[in-house]
């Protein structure tokens, strides 16, 4: 049984989405919890078409019927868990009629929904940014752990929790350490005795402070504090919410240094650009998956011009700054690793080769791999802390719809699109239909609006023009927008950068808007790629 | 840290490779044991007896559709696909009889005489020599009858006096910037339908359409690629066994005559436009890519990949626009973005 909640994995993850209709054809359930009906959501036993940001609401609703109707993991709660009664008295207020009219989700759907999922033998919560891209972001993921809590869908074989991963490295980026508070195999920068250990095989000393997410930087450009800024493949200046705002903040930078395969909108206003590498095709290294994956990629040719591998490029950087670093090759960069990060220790290059790819944990070299995690919460005594529920409380979305802004905007992926569009933009993908506001059929009724036809999207922060698409998988007073196509429609001038503040996601989801018809458009008579430009 | 098993059963299923269960088949009277569920192929294979197979991939349900594969089984009537007939205790098993020698020749030749076959994966060659499979005695091809599209059963004549081989022939299918369809080459395996199906892609933008010789994959109604719901993953070209299917760029360069397999390296990779993990191998000639595949073998993908993975690739491509230094960038080029008054179909 599978909750597919807030992800369109058959357009954004499309193999993922392969081995998920094995499971159904098999006779596996799904039920999609998702604002669009989306291809996703086409395959699904049923479509919960949720209001957006609703999610915590539903998630409670559904921890409560599994209460009421006995249907909790008693024999795990008691012997994995902490604080059951706090969660139930929390959910205790989120009776059906209650979340039904939050949601828009009828109660009983959602009773069925938890039934569901709660007497599956094995079940699964999959999730994507429609989770995560809330300013209450962390919240929304708590509210499924403590489903999964609550039923014991979790440490087992077939059940678990699993946010489905955006990027081919983005799992690796925090493997590796890529975040604020974080060493490599996340281990924290505040602790002094892993510090230490760390600053004693390097020779170095380590800030004792976690640094700042993405968000705080651009919170400490505003402040003056952050004057210089080095982006290694990443373009804010396209992807950030209130984009306006953040390509002020980027401009009055003292210095701006952008490493990218691109001459990015970002590296546009950058006072050095480091042409890189493409390194899934053009350098050696490794890429971490969804599932915990380590793969090798691989160099298939030489990078264009004067372009270099971004490890060559940091190798370059600090021999500048005095310090030898040529030996570092991709794999004796692996190796220094290996030696610092425990769950990497089994994973040689001889290995990854050998076995197509070893999932972390991997203590040594004997070692096969995990294929799940928090297998510890079943063993007799439990093996560490006791997992705790953490009761949450819904909040709408801060951009709240009203009547001035009566319509919710939420974004996207496409199947044959990806993020800003720098990469996806330039094969021929006969199915792309471009940069469209797509409305439901009641919607566009009312706003004499059909396909193609021009209409002002605004926002508390600002306005864009772009081509509607009237499609029945809308429902009334929800729009959507692709993310993939900046040049023709800034769909990101239109989104607020309120952010969760522990993860520091800004809520792209949920924008709240008004629509204004501008002019009828003959769609065969007009390039799509420009229409908004 | 390490994770012991623990007392609860988490439900782990056992280790496949673990199983103990065998039967024992005697082939061309060798004694064969293999797994329980194994199929007489596996069998064949394990003993080092690889039969041939047009139909057949690992990563599809066995359709049975070629019958180049059969072997006869004592006390089976009718010969039997290897590919799908499990191996059971104590089978007695021939796989190169005079019956199936026979039969193995027929199929041969009646695909030889109907099919353009040029292309097909490189064995096939071998087994018209092994068989002693000869489609010429069919006499020569006829010429190509219109319309092989839009046949309906029944509409056929007996064939006069100076009657040859009937054909598949008909004008490769060029709709779309990425795929090429050449259905003169098209044995009806049924691969690519099983691909865009069930077995993998679940678009179901193709099937078998019409009867008997004039059977024929096709969209709905015939439609244009561009028409159908097509969503262009690719993975119909990754399973076709004779190149009736074929990307765009690889039809391009095999039309200029720059394709050059030989030359080619062949790089695994892992593609950057998700967090699947998509294992891609690289198809590089001159330092170009021309075409993308996935290994078949790895859990990730079993061979199949979406649009992005298939085809994204071009960001990567430094196309020259100097001719004389790289006529592969020329095709390249006109591949990605083709002149729409081309003659295509």
């Amino acid at each position: 049984m599978v909750l597919l909640w807030g992800s369109n994995a058959r357009a954004a993850h499309p193999i993922f989405f392969h081995h998920l209709l094995k499971g159904l054809h098999n006779g596996a359930r799904m039920y999609a919890i998702d604002p669009r009906r989306t291809d996703s959501a086409k395959w699904a036993d049923a479509w919960l078409g949720i209001d957006v940001g609703s999610d915590i609401a539903l998630a409670n609703a559904m921890g409560k019927v599994i209460i009421d109707e006995g249907l909790v993991d008693r024999r795990f709660v008691d012997h994995a868990t902490t604080g059951f009664d706090a969660y139930a008295a929390t959910v205790a207020d989120y009776p059906l009629d209650r979340a039904e009219a939050i949601t828009g989700i009828p109660g009983e759907v959602i009773r069925e929904t938890a039934i569901a999922y709660a007497s599956a033998e094995q079940a699964q919560i999959c999730w994507t940014l429609g989770i995560t891209e809330h300013h209450n972001a962390t919240d929304n993921v708590l509210a499924l752990i403590n489903l999964a809590l609550l039923t014991g869908h979790v440490g087992r074989y077939g059940s678990g929790l699993v946010p489905l991963r955006g990027q081919n490295n983005v799992q690796g980026g925090g493997d590796m350490g890529a975040l604020p508070n974080k060493l490599p195999g996340f281990q924290d920068v505040e602790d002094d005795s892993i510090r230490a250990r760390f600053e004693e095989r390097w020779g170095a000393t380590i800030p004792a402070t976690k640094g700042w997410h993405l968000s705080e930087m651009f919170e400490a450009m505003e402040a003056g504090t952050l004057r210089g800024v080095y982006v290694i493949g990443e373009n804010p200046a396209d992807s950030e919410a209130d984009v306006e705002h953040a390509r002020a903040l980027l401009r009055g930078l003292d210095t701006l240094v952008v490493q990218d395969l691109f001459l990015t909108r970002t590296a546009e206003l950058a006072d050095v650009v480091l042409p890189a590498a493409a390194d899934w095709a053009e350098a050696d290294g490794t890429v971490t998956n969804s599932e915990r994956r380590v793969q090798r990629v691989r160099r298939a040719m030489p990078p264009p011009g004067d372009a270099r591998t971004d490890l060559d490029i940091l190798v370059g950087l600090a021999g500048k700054l005095g310090h030898d670093w040529s030996w570092v090759t991709p794999e004796a960069a692996w190796d220094e690793l290996r030696r610092v990060s425990p769950m990497h220790g089994g994973m040689s290059y001889a290995r990854l080769e050998a076995l197509g790819g070893i999932q972390w944990p991997c203590p040594d070299e004997d070692h096969p791999g995990t294929r799940f995690l928090h297998g510890r919460l079943w063993q007799d005594p439990i093996e560490g802390q006791p997992a705790p529920f953490i009761a949450t409380e819904w909040v709408p979305p801060v951009d709240q719809v009203t009547e001035h802004y009566p319509y919710r905007l939420t974004t996207g992926r496409h199947l044959d699109g990806y993020n800003t569009g720098v990469q996806s933009g330039g094969f021929s993908s006969p199915n792309r239909t471009w940069a469209t506001l797509d409305v439901s059929p009641d919607d566009a009724a009312k706003l004499d609006v059909h396909d193609g036809d021009l209409v002002r999207v605004t926002s508390r922060r600002g306005a864009i023009e772009v081509p509607a698409r009237v499609t029945h998988d809308m429902r009334a007073g929800l729009t959507f927008m692709a993310v993939h196509y900046p040049q023709a429609a800034d769909v990101n001038v239109l989104t607020i950068d309120t952010y969760d503040p522990k993860s520091g996601t800004a809520e792209f989801k949920a924008t709240a808007v008004a629509l204004d018809k501008v002019r009828t458009t003959d769609p065969a008579t007009t390039d799509p790629a420009t229409i908004g430009a | 840290m390490t994770i012991h098993e623990p007392p609860i059963d988490r439900g782990v299923p056992a280790d496949p490779a673990a199983a103990s269960a065998t039967v024992t088949v005697r082939i061309d009277g060798q004694d064969v044991t293999v797994p329980q569920g194994a199929t007489l192929l596996d069998a064949c294979r394990a003993n080092d007896q690889p039969q041939p197979t047009l139909c057949y991939i690992e990563t599809l349900t066995p359709v049975n559709a070629c019958r180049v594969c059969v072997v006869e089984v004592e006390g089976s009537r009718p010969l039997v696909p290897s590919c799908s007939r499990q191996a059971e205790d104590g089978m007695v098993v021939a796989t190169d009889s005079d019956r199936v020698r026979h039969s193995r020749r027929m199929v041969l030749e009646f695909l030889g005489s109907s099919v353009d076959l040029s292309l097909a994966d490189g064995e096939v060659a071998d087994w018209f020599a092994q068989y002693g499979a000869d489609p010429t005695r069919y006499g020569p091809p006829m010429p190509p009858g219109d319309g092989r599209d839009h046949r309906h059963a029944g509409h056929h004549h007996a064939p006069g006096p100076d009657a040859g081989a009937e054909t598949v022939e008909q004008p490769v299918k060029v709709d779309n910037d990425l795929y090429v369809r050449d259905y003169s080459k098209c044995i009806l395996c049924y691969k690519c339908v099983e691909a865009c199906g069930e077995d993998a892609q679940n678009t179901f933008a193709i099937s078998v359409a019409g009867r008997g010789f004039d059977a024929r994959i096709s969209t709905e109604f015939d439609a244009a690629l561009t028409d159908s719901a097509c969503v262009y993953c690719g993975n119909c070209i990754e399973v076709c066994p004779t190149d009736a299917l074929m990307f765009r760029s690889e039809y391009e360069l095999r039309q200029a005559e720059v394709w050059d397999e030989p030359q080619q390296e062949v790089t695994t990779t892992v593609c950057s436009f998700c967090g699947v993990g998509c294992n891609l191998e690289l198809h590089t000639q001159d330092d170009r890519i021309v075409k993308v595949t996935s290994p078949k073998d790895h859990s990730v993908t079993y061979g199949n990949l979406c649009i992005k993975g298939r085809f994204g690739y071009d960001y990567v491509q430094e196309l020259s626009d100097d001719l004389a230094t790289t006529p592969i960038d020329e095709v390249l080029r006109a591949a990605r973005t083709p002149d729409p008054d081309d003659g295509r179909s």
